[in-house]
């Protein structure tokens, strides 16, 4: 089943209603996947920082930060959230790191990378991961969420979503790929790394893979058409830009809203109908095999 | 005049209020407010009752209804009036996928827009809708009339058997088996008492509607596909 939630904001002085609101929106869709919860958050950054999103218990993140003071020779920078962290470094320094991690701290892992994306996702009922991970006082531009009944995998933090394969680049799928293998072979001989055998975690990396060879998420999406066979509903967020593609025949349900402070999807109306002046918004089904793209 | 707030009591509670009303019962207008998109509202009348709903409702409102008359102010999730068996259902706004899905009688009114599988599998309800319809309406619709005053979305009347498919608007594209045809009299005379019914008099003439229905190649046998099966 699955349920997914997104907030593109377009008036500005919503953004420090952008958590709660995501929160309300997650929280309804309990019904559609219980079993585990996550979200991106595209809130303030710097093109100079990167944030790496960790997942660590308390004692590995409090070792970490010494380990990276004495081997950077600066202090860590890091924003600690229940399991998660989040550690910003330069830009400058950020392949080194993520090398450091990978070597000395095979414990610790990477959850997402982006300039303004954090990312935390963990098992449990959604408004009490959502809770935990402080999302109701987040801030931003826009948010994914999603909410998962496991069905085809167990229900373990690394199969929750979003997935996240690209420096702030987002997925979150509902539906199952049919050719999810034969693509990651293809995207592994094309040099992307994968950490689970979700299907979902394809998608975004064949995502990653077309805009990291040219082409606009427009694009990608539109050649994801061709070359992903499956049913699914997409919504996907970048750097600046927000994302609904659902599959040629609409197998999984999507309704969205747009106003001039917002564009909102939900897996049903009732995660929309939380929203401020929802009652005012245009309500419209996005078609089918048609793609959606919203830019700040 | 009952009325059920849903911003307080459940959609359980409202429907074993329904559900407890028979062909005696006094109350026969019934109000609900806050729907707020909830599902299965108003599912399972089976009674002479009016159900006014103030708002939008989530996934199979109305569906099985017998004998009953469900009024939304609002939009309608997926599966509205779903195996509806008779009376009337009324959308005010639009309504999402496979509405009017399997229904067996009565009649489904949606003033706005129904999006994909509109009347898939229809075994005799009536459909009326105002605005548009999806992609892959009326797949495989057996019985019943659906009658579109906009235009329907690709593969119309996919591999359909017996139902007849007015439409006024374009057709994107029709599905397999799928053919438009000539209205007969007869034609003319239900396409006119539909319209009638739903309350639409002065805005469409029945003049202005295609037929489509089935080619009905698809369900004879024919020795020619013999190695098919």
């Amino acid at each position: 089943m699955c349920g997914i939630v997104g907030l593109f904001l377009k008036n500005k002085a919503l953004a420090p209603q952008l958590g709660s609101l995501t929160a309300r929106m997650l929280a309804v869709m309990s019904d559609r996947g219980p079993d585990s919860a996550g979200f991106a958050v595209y809130g303030n950054g710097s093109p100079e920082i990167v944030k790496l999103t960790l997942r660590a218990d308390h004692e590995s993140v409090a070792q970490l930060a010494k380990a990276f003071a004495s081997r950077f020779g600066v202090q860590a920078d890091i924003l600690r959230r229940d399991s998660h962290a989040v550690l910003s470094v330069p830009k400058v320094l950020e392949p080194r790191v993520r090398l450091w991690l990978a070597q000395e701290h095979p414990g610790i892992h990477l959850v997402g990378v982006g300039t303004r994306m954090e990312l935390y996702k963990d098992v449990g009922l959604p408004s009490q991961v959502a809770d935990r991970f402080g999302l109701p006082l987040m801030k931003g531009t826009h948010a994914i969420g999603h909410t998962r009944m496991a069905t085809e995998s167990s229900v373990t933090t690394d199969g929750a979503h979003p997935f996240s394969t690209g420096i702030d680049q987002c997925l979150v799928h509902n539906g199952s790929l049919s050719n999810h293998n034969a693509t990651r072979r293809i995207l592994m001989r094309e040099g992307l790394s994968f950490e689970t055998e979700n299907d979902s975690e394809v998608a975004a990396a064949y995502l990653t893979w077309r805009m990291r060879e040219g082409a606009s998420l427009k694009e990608a999406l539109i050649d994801s058409l061709n070359d992903l066979d499956g049913f699914y509903t997409f919504v996907v967020g970048t750097e600046s830009g927000f994302a609904v593609l659902r599959d040629p025949i609409a197998c999984k349900p999507a309704v969205m809203a747009e106003t001039e402070d917002y564009v909102a999807f939900g897996s049903e109306y009732r995660a929309l109908a939380v929203l401020p002046d929802i009652e005012k918004a245009r309500l419209f089904e996005p078609e089918p095999a048609q793609v959606y793209v919203w830019e700040h | 005049m009952p009325e059920i707030n849903l911003a307080k009591a459940s959609v359980r509670d409202l429907n074993a209020a329904l559900h407890a009303l028979t062909e005696e019962s006094n109350e026969t207008l019934w109000l609900v407010k806050n729907p707020g998109g909830k599902h299965a509202i108003a599912a399972g009348l089976d009674a002479p009752a009016t159900v006014e709903i103030e708002g939008p409702v989530g996934y199979y409102c109305a569906g099985m209804n017998k004998q009953g008359t469900v009024i939304v102010h609002g939009n309608a999730g997926t599966g509205v009036a779903e195996n509806m068996m008779s009376g009337h259902v009324r959308v005010k706004g639009d309504a999402s996928q496979s509405a009017g899905a399997t229904g067996r009688g009565g009649l489904l009114v949606i003033e706005g827009n129904a999006s994909a599988r509109c009347g898939i599998s229809m075994k005799g309800i009536d459909i009326v809708v105002k605005g548009d319809i999806g992609a892959m309406s009326a797949f495989m619709a057996q019985a019943g009339n659906l009658v579109v005053l906009g235009g329907a979305g690709e593969n119309l009347g996919d591999s359909i058997y017996e139902a007849r498919l007015f439409i006024r608007g374009p057709v994107k594209s029709l599905g397999a088996d799928c053919v438009q045809k000539d209205l007969t009299p007869d034609d003319h005379r239900i396409l006119k008492d539909v319209l009638s019914r739903a309350g639409i008099n002065g805005e469409a003439k029945a003049e202005d509607f295609r037929l489509y229905g089935s080619a009905r190649t698809l369900y004879h046998f024919h020795v020619d596909n013999a190695a098919s099966y």
